[in-house]
């Protein structure tokens, strides 16, 4: 088991600009998350939702003007595994880690997410569904208080991606690190978040609170009135989305 | 293992599928699919005795396949090829030793850095253009007729496939992996140790058998400046005497050296790229 991770920081951004030539993505932006909190983030491609996760992940350097308190370690799961195929499972989820116990640990991690059985497998035999579990157990076996998800499941199917939202939210539940995870799914972002936010032209123009109770449910009638008004948000109307 | 008779067709499901499976065994059985293979050269070689046998052939223009045999057997049994056998082996290996370590060290200094690529690879693309069998008579005036033209025309030839390779390999590795790779606190040793060379590497292999045959080939012509010894000489010195079977014999040697080195690298590709998937299968 990674250990327990009380210690979760907030996260803290001010007026965060960022430009690519003409192109302003992200436009003076502010966002602030508590501590141990569940946040989906939603927007329409080249909202700049990818680019707002590459600067928290320090990914991108910061850019000047802004002001950044970003908990750490952070860690990051993106929408392809991105494993090196030349290491083994626990190879790929004890990489970079310090220390001489570092395959034990990726073994524990990689126990959590139910993978024991596949420690030793090349990268080139997982499932879709197993190879984002090494990906969810390389980022958890540094026990991040920053975890970013960035379309972690758009490319699994629908049965897997049901099973990996039970997995993250009990993994949340159980490591509590500060959460960010990417989406442009509305239904996703409903049932895993405490607390959606909509990206537009570079500003959160939405900001929603989720107090539906867990585990939620698509035929809970909260969960309709705020997919409504989300995709309403996004400038999709039901008709649409229907 | 494909003994096709092993695995009787199932009776009464597709009756008409059955039968086409096991027609080819009725017949063909007799032989492997993997001997089968050496029927047709076999054949070949057959009628090439018979021809010479019959005098259609004359020894000055090619010798009989039972003459060739002999000649082989007596020289390996004078000690004469496997001496010369070993002239051209240290020739090779010498040449590869130099060419391969140039050609990977200036891959890695052109790959791994910015200044290094403007240094070095722009003169690399260049000369990469020229045949560089061409240089022969620049490297006689340069290094005379002794040993040194001869392994030096094996290290160029040797250096440039290595080098070309990795260079793209190293460039060619996927940069969301060494983004990963930055992310999950990989310095810039652990980069290159852990994402950069290990990605570059089953393109560099590719480059390296590339690499043995161009070495061979440029040993074949280094071998005609003016040798003394090695399978060049024996070969050149038996066109001397009009001795074909003799020259085959040197033939033979230069693609059985060449098979083996292929072999080699395959072996290396299995053991190294095990991860792939196409052998992760197997």
């Amino acid at each position: 088991m990674a250990p327990q991770n009380n210690n979760a920081a907030p996260l803290r951004v001010r007026n965060l600009t960022r430009r690519f030539g003409e192109n302003t993505v992200l436009h003076g932006l502010d966002l602030d998350l508590a501590p141990g909190s569940f946040t989906a983030l939603l927007g329409r491609s080249g909202s700049g939702k990818s680019t707002l996760l590459r600067t928290l992940a320090e990914l991108d350097p910061a850019p000047e003007g802004a002001r950044l308190e970003l908990p750490r370690p952070v860690a990051v799961a993106f929408q392809e595994p991105r494993l090196l195929p030349w290491k083994t499972v626990w190879q790929n989820v004890s990489l970079g880690l310090p220390g001489r116990d570092a395959r034990p640990r990726a073994e524990a991690a990689l126990e959590e997410v139910g993978l024991s059985h596949r420690v030793e497998a090349w990268p080139a035999t997982l499932s879709g569904g197993e190879a984002q579990r090494t990906a969810l157990a390389r980022a958890l076996v540094r026990s991040p208080r920053l975890l970013l998800l960035d379309e972690p499941f758009a490319a699994l199917d629908a049965l897997t991606r049901i099973r990996m939202h039970a997995l993250v939210l009990e993994l949340w539940r159980r490591h509590g690190p500060t959460t960010l995870i990417v989406t442009h799914d509305v239904d996703e972002a409903v049932l895993l978040a405490d607390r959606v936010l909509v990206l537009e032209h570079g500003r959160i123009a939405e900001d929603v609170a989720v107090e539906l109770p867990r585990p939620r449910r698509h035929a809970d009638p909260g969960f309709a009135a705020l997919r409504r008004r989300l995709l309403e948000a996004l400038g999709v109307s039901l008709e649409e989305a229907a | 293992m494909s003994d096709t008779q092993a695995v009787p067709a199932p009776r009464g499901l597709l009756p008409g599928a059955a039968a086409g499976l096991r027609r080819p065994t009725l017949r063909r059985s007799a032989l492997p699919p993997k001997l089968r293979r050496f029927l047709s050269p076999l054949v070949l070689v057959l009628l090439w005795q018979a021809a010479s046998m019959a005098g259609l052939i004359a020894p000055r223009t090619l010798a009989a396949p039972t003459a060739i045999l002999a000649s082989a057997w007596e020289l390996t049994l004078s000690g004469e090829l496997p001496s010369h056998l070993l002239v051209s082996l240290g020739r090779v290996l010498s040449g590869l030793g130099i060419g391969l370590s140039a050609g990977i060290a200036l891959a890695l200094v052109a790959g791994l850095s910015k200044l290094g690529e403007e240094i070095v690879d722009a003169p690399m693309q260049m000369l990469r253009t020229m045949p560089f069998l061409a240089l022969v008579p620049l490297f006689i005036l340069w290094f005379g007729i002794g040993e040194t033209p001869k392994i030096a025309l094996v290290a160029l030839g040797a250096a440039f496939p290595v080098y070309l390779t990795l260079f793209s390999g190293i460039r060619g590795v996927e940069p969301k992996l060494v983004e990963a790779g930055r992310i999950f606190g990989l310095d810039r040793r652990g980069l290159i140790r852990h994402v950069i060379l290990p990605g570059a590497l089953p393109s560099a292999l590719v480059g390296l058998r590339y690499a043995l045959g161009s070495a061979w080939l440029s040993l074949v012509i280094a071998e005609q400046i003016n040798a003394t010894a090695g399978i060049g000489f024996l070969v050149n010195d038996a066109r001397e005497f009009l001795r074909t079977d003799v020259i085959v014999v040197g033939l033979l040697v230069y693609a059985l050296l060449g098979l083996g080195a292929d072999a080699l690298v395959r072996l290396v590709e299995r053991r190294a790229l095990a991860w792939r998937p196409s052998l992760v299968k197997e």
